[in-house]
């Protein structure tokens, strides 16, 4: 075994001139096509930062090149603040954000727990269906809940959202959970209930804890869908007290033809800004989850 | 060392029995299947409720009459399929969502192959700068796409006309928007498949591709004898995944275009928010919506066979 390795590293010895250069042209080029990409991806996020910063004087003028900022102001931004509808959309998003966030939460890890360890008649069933369920776009469905939601008394009113959104965001939390809660080994918790401790005192004391990683990346998730989905608020809430972000921006700051555009691309910097944070603390954890629901299944 | 388990296990059995209630109702709530029901209880109750019964009330609905007086059959099917506009709807989701997917799955593949020759370290910082698109909440960004597609204040058509070219009406011809709208899509979906595919890379064992160099591969054979075959589920998984959230893609489309010009960009998810919404015949825009389901079901039948053909391969 020695012998091949021997004779693998002088055949690499000789080689290692040519391959060292090409691994090096490798390495630039990849560099410069991902810096072609990288530019090309940020046009939108760039040009909404670039506008948000101009005066709608600036931007009517149409003075020379629209790419450069000629005389940056904060107006914008100022004005949104002290917006009181704005602060309503803002306010609006976030406590329907935080109840999805925890109801979502509570449901996916109480449901993942008692599908992958406990387990009854008919939950291998029910495992294949939360994941069906993922697979179910919110555009298929909007329709009938719209009939359920009138039903409930619900529309035009934010308690629709933190109704539906769940079920959005619950099968592919309770998915990422199962896997975690899975590749927890066997042995821990036969253990633990040996020593007499109960299934609730084993989810709380060991495998959320271990799982951690996995209820970060859930806990993403449901957040990305309650901050930024379109279709629901859009379909289900039409007065401005009850509209959130993604819906309010649109529909507050275009006033019939006119577009204030400076304010618009202002309001969508700062609602863009708590997922651009979060992403950029917890973005391994996330892509951990996501990858692993494809790849570990 | 196994004897010493069954004992453990033998007299955690027994002091069970001891601690157990007398009364069968307590006792049936004690039970390890009754809790683990009741655990997943919120989560059968909410699927229940707001997905399988809205999916029957759909079916329901769709045979309803524009009142919801009169049950009319497969009435709004066949009006529908007869509409132009709704052959138009048929052909343009299509078109969107498959030229998406193909250009949103090539682009991805090669952005995982670049990021992967990056040094660890690196990769971060540029993944985490190509992934911006696919993190901004999407109705937001598509507004400034629709900015930079305004047509008096097209910032694009500045620079084409900074180099001397006429100005693109984006927005306004019928396959200027078609063709726009699938860019915005690729340019947000990019990033997932090239997270996707960048874990499907690290996923493959070095060794494979010493193997192959030492008989004497090269990077073409590699690509073709190794990485693909490895990948392949991977690839099929988030294609199909893709092709479903494409194929029911709103929001671009609404914001951008809101279906238009002459109704050229309506997709199934469009068209009926602006028929079951808009104009209020709930029946026809849950057709409409329905007409989704046949697609979406051969897909998700195929992502399931792929995921769990994949759980079955990492067990063994």
């Amino acid at each position: 075994m020695s012998a091949t390795a021997t004779h693998v590293r002088a055949a690499a010895a000789h080689r290692a001139g040519s391959l060292e250069r090409q691994r090096k042209w490798a390495l630039w080029g990849s560099y410069a096509a991902l810096s072609v990409f990288v530019v090309l991806f940020l046009v939108p996020p760039v040009y909404m930062i670039i506008t948000s910063l101009k005066s709608s004087a600036e931007i009517s003028a149409q003075a020379g090149s629209p790419w450069v900022v000629h005389s940056p102001t904060l107006e914008n931004y100022t004005y949104l603040i002290n917006y009181h509808n704005f602060q309503i959309y803002f306010f609006n998003s976030v406590w329907v954000t935080i109840l999805v966030v925890a109801f979502s939460m509570i449901i996916s890890v109480m449901a993942a727990f008692s599908l992958t360890r406990m387990g009854f008649w008919g939950s291998q069933t029910i495992s294949t269906g939360v994941f069906l369920t993922y697979l179910i776009p919110a555009s298929l469905l909007f329709i009938p809940l719209f009939q359920v939601i009138g039903k409930l008394g619900l529309i035009n009113s934010t308690w629709s959202l933190v109704l539906l959104y769940p079920t959005l965001a619950v099968p592919f939390c309770t998915w990422i959970m199962i896997g975690y809660f899975s590749s927890i080994p066997k042995e821990l918790d036969e253990a633990a209930l040996i020593d007499g401790a109960s299934y609730v005192q084993i989810l709380l004391r060991i495998f959320i804890p271990v799982a951690m990683p996995g209820i970060i990346a859930a806990t993403i998730f449901a957040f990305t869908v309650a901050w930024g989905s379109f279709l629901y608020p859009l379909a289900y809430l039409y007065t401005g007290d009850q509209l959130v972000l993604t819906v309010g921006i649109v529909s507050d700051l275009i006033r019939g033809d006119v577009f204030l555009w400076g304010k618009i691309m202002a309001a969508c910097v700062m609602a863009a800004t708590p997922p651009v944070i979060i992403y950029a603390f917890l973005m391994d954890y996330y892509i951990a989850g996501l990858t692993a629901g494809a790849t570990k299944g | 060392m196994a004897d010493g388990t069954g004992v453990a296990v033998g007299a955690a059995g027994m002091s069970r029995q001891r601690l157990a209630p007398k009364t069968g109702f307590a006792r049936f709530m004690r039970q390890r299947s009754t809790i683990a029901f009741l655990m997943a209880l919120p989560l059968i109750l909410l699927i229940a409720g707001l997905v399988i019964y809205p999916a029957f009330y759909a079916i329901y609905l769709s045979m309803l009459n524009k009142r919801m007086t009169q049950f009319v059959g497969l009435g709004n099917f066949a009006f529908l399929l007869k509409r132009h506009t709704f052959q138009l709807v048929i052909f343009q989701s299509c078109l969107f969502a498959i030229t998406a997917v193909i250009l949103k799955a090539f682009l991805g593949f090669i952005l995982a192959h670049l990021m992967h020759n990056i040094p660890g370290k690196n990769q971060r910082i540029w993944r985490g700068l190509l992934l911006v698109p696919w993190v901004i909440p999407l109705a937001l960004s598509t507004l400034s796409w629709w900015w930079l597609f305004d047509p008096s204040y097209s910032a694009f058509n500045w620079i084409l006309n900074y180099f001397g070219f006429k100005s693109i009406p984006f927005l306004g011809v019928g396959w200027n928007a078609r063709i726009v709208v699938i860019m915005v899509n690729v340019w947000f979906g990019t990033p997932f498949f090239m997270i996707m595919y960048l874990a499907a890379l690290k996923s493959v064992p070095e060794q494979l591709y010493e193997a192959a160099s030492i008989d004497g591969a090269g990077a073409t054979q590699k690509l073709l004898f190794v990485t693909l075959p490895m990948m392949r589920n991977i690839i099929s998984i988030t294609v199909l995944f893709s092709l479903i959230v494409t194929f029911a893609d709103f929001d671009i489309v609404r914001i951008l275009t809101a279906g238009g010009p002459q109704d050229m960009t309506h997709l199934f998810a469009t068209y009926a928010f602006s028929v079951g919404i808009q104009s209020g015949d709930i029946p026809l825009g849950a057709s409409v919506s329905l007409f989704m389901f046949p697609i979406l079901a051969v897909a998700a039948f195929f992502v399931l066979r792929g995921v769990t053909r994949r759980t079955k391969e990492i067990a063994t």
